[in-house]
């Protein structure tokens, strides 16, 4: 019961959660995520809703919190009724309306929450700061129940206020008010959304991210191709190049200021470094060969990329502050698609040292080196997750592709998808989701192929098409925005 | 492999013809039969010259990116040509069919025309004269999603600059 306890003090331990610090993604972009410190005084003050809460604890049976373990392989999607946030004017309602249809999508998309319609509510007539008819939620089986409010600020912001409900627990989870210019509507929803899925399955969302990807367009034997870069729902979408020129393999810095990639500027392939502050772009050292695969190590001030002359490929790092280049693999092989361990002790890799392409790790200074797969087929584009638990993989077997987890020491490989050709998988910032590109056969005339963004939950349910507007590869997740 | 290459040496070839004739109808339609070498051919050493009557292309197995002898002959073709017409620098374009990751290729890619290049300078070309580049898997020759089309774009092409 110690979860009802704390659900009753509603103010001190739920503002405790944490919160997003926000730092602007773009200068005029301004959202103030802040608790309500006056909603909770007037709550507590209210007593009506103390008291009832507090009733519930003292005479009700002991009742599981609600709460999907997500650790466990498939879970029923759990059912949600989501209200659309109230508003006192039009704009308000309309902002509402939009605020909890994007939380809603989010949710669902995760595959672990099953919305229900609004045709079906029962009770219409909540009150914000008061307690809903559980019965009326109940019958309509509602585990969760959300439901909010959009006010004006005066100054051109917005407050945007949320509540979340057990219902079947009747117990308060988790409220929070934020502060949103018009402009930043979209991001409080989908730290709501971070919010309502780090209360209920006990681990950080991952809905106030970016993706990065490579827009692909034209003919298959000439494709233009894009840097490109969107939120994960696939709103505000931008590209960021021209495709003049070939760009491949985007990575974020974890800061999201930077992006390392690949670009062929005067037909010399190299790794460059793209400000989105600025747009500015930036050739990464001067090196005799062609550099590419880059990846940011975890705290940013590295790039660990590789470098192809003569014939032989290897890896390096190069330190973004003193300029300093350290070579961590010296082999005849092909090393390449290097990435960095959470905790930066280690790098997974793959290489054909062995005769074909398998996944190894290393120090980060290159010593220690570990082959770690040992299937058949070719293993490639090895990537940790951030949870530093698993290591997500493109296996080529049987003239098929594959995206697969395993653990860092090679064991309990597990494969999640298969197709023509499926390649190159990130995580989302929690770990749980992976997002990859799935291209289809192109027929003798250059038609019906074409590259696009799919996401898979690492249980490997799930799997579903992130849309874009033109085709996609080489998507990459952005830590969480903060 | 020689096949391949003699067929994509023919379709050149016949392109070639068809540009420099365009209203010779007796050069259309009959790839086998294609004059490599008509009266009023390419310049000599021009890059149609090289393409034509060279062979500018290298081909390889698939994730391999050594030479087989045919492979050599043609090299040893281009060294040749090179050593006639001093002035003509080369990029060797190293290419890799789809049925790779896109880093490995572009790896891959480099590995090829690294291969070329070395046995070039092996027959006396001054590496100078010589660069390479790697598209990896992304400006595929041959499009299609089958073994044919993957054949000719594991490749490494010595295009005259």
């Amino acid at each position: 019961m110690t979860d009802l306890t704390r659900s009753v003090k509603l103010g001190s331990e739920d503002v405790a959660e944490p919160l997003p610090v926000f730092a602007p993604v773009v200068a005029a972009e301004r959202v103030r995520p802040e608790v309500s410190r006056r909603m909770f005084a007037r709550l507590a003050g209210g007593g009506a809703v103390i008291g009832a809460l507090a009733g519930l604890g003292a005479v009700g049976p002991a009742k599981a919190e609600l709460r999907i373990d997500i650790t466990q392989g498939r879970v029923d999607p759990l059912p949600v009724a989501i209200e659309d946030f109230k508003g006192a004017e039009s704009e308000t309602t309309k902002i509402g309306t939009e605020v909890s249809g994007i939380i809603r999508a989010n949710l669902e998309r995760s595959g672990l929450f099953k919305m229900i319609d609004q045709a079906a509510f029962v009770q219409t007539d909540i009150v914000f700061d008061g307690v809903p008819r559980f019965g009326d939620w109940r019958i309509i089986n509602a585990q969760a129940l959300v439901h909010g409010r959009v006010s004006t600020l005066g100054d051109g912001q917005y407050r945007i206020e949320y509540r979340l409900w057990d219902v079947f627990g009747e117990q308060y989870m988790a409220g929070t008010a934020l502060t949103a210019i018009p402009e930043s509507i979209r991001r409080a929803a989908h730290i709501i959304s971070d919010m309502i899925y780090k209360r209920i399955t006990g681990e950080d969302g991952y809905f106030d991210t970016r993706i990065v990807y490579i827009a692909e367009s034209g003919p298959a034997n000439r494709r233009r191709k894009q840097l490109a870069i969107m939120d994960q729902d696939g709103a505000n979408h931008k590209f960021l190049t021209d495709g003049n020129t070939l760009v491949l393999t985007p990575r974020f810095s974890p800061t999201l200021q930077e992006i390392t990639y690949l670009a062929y500027y005067n037909n010399r392939p190299r790794v460059y470094i793209f400000n989105l502050d600025t747009g500015q772009q930036e050739v990464l050292g001067d090196f005799p060969g062609m550099t590419f695969a880059p990846r940011f190590s975890p705290d940013g001030n590295k790039v660990i990329m590789s470098m192809a002359r003569n014939g032989v490929t290897d890896i390096y790092t190069m330190d973004l502050r003193t300029r300093q280049v350290r070579r961590l693999t010296d082999t005849q092989a092909i090393d390449t698609s290097a990435t960095f361990s959470p905790d930066a002790q280690r790098v997974v890799f793959n290489s054909d040292r062995g005769g074909s392409q398998q996944l190894y790790t290393m120090n980060a200074d290159g010593s220690n080196v570990q082959r770690i797969s040992f299937g058949d087929g070719r293993y490639a584009t090895p990537v940790w997750s951030p949870r530093g638990d698993l290591i997500a993989f493109t296996r080529i077997f049987g003239g098929r592709f594959q995206i697969g987890v395993m653990r860092p020491d090679g064991s309990g490989e597990r494969l999640l998808t298969e197709g023509f050709s499926v390649e190159g998988p990130s995580w989302s910032p929690n770990g749980r989701v992976l997002i990859y590109f799935k291209e289809q056969p192109t027929d003798r005339n250059g038609q019906g192929g074409g590259a696009k963004l799919h996401s898979i939950d690492v249980t490997g349910y799930n799997e579903r098409e992130v849309v874009t507007p033109l085709d996609a590869s080489d998507p990459a997740w952005s830590p969480l925005i903060r | 492999m020689r096949m391949k290459f003699l067929s994509v040496f023919a379709a050149v070839a016949l392109l070639a013809a068809c540009e420099t004739a365009p209203d010779s109808g007796a050069n259309t339609g009959n790839v086998g039969n294609a004059s490599v070498t008509t009266p009023a051919g390419p310049t000599p050493g021009s890059a149609e010259d090289f393409a034509v009557n060279v062979g500018d292309r290298v081909f390889f197995g698939f994730d391999q990116s050594t030479l087989t002898t045919e492979e050599r002959t043609v090299l040893e073709r281009q060294a040749f040509w090179l050593r006639q017409y001093q002035n003509v620098a080369v990029t060797i374009e190293g290419h890799a069919d789809e049925r790779g990751t896109r880093e490995y290729n572009l790896a891959l890619g480099e590995r090829r025309a690294s291969a070329a290049r070395d046995y070039l300078v092996s027959l006396g070309i001054n590496p100078g004269r010589i660069s390479t580049i790697s598209y990896g898997e992304e400006r595929p020759i041959a499009v299609g999603s089958n073994e044919e089309a993957w054949a000719q774009n594991r490749v490494a092409i010595s295009v005259v600059r």
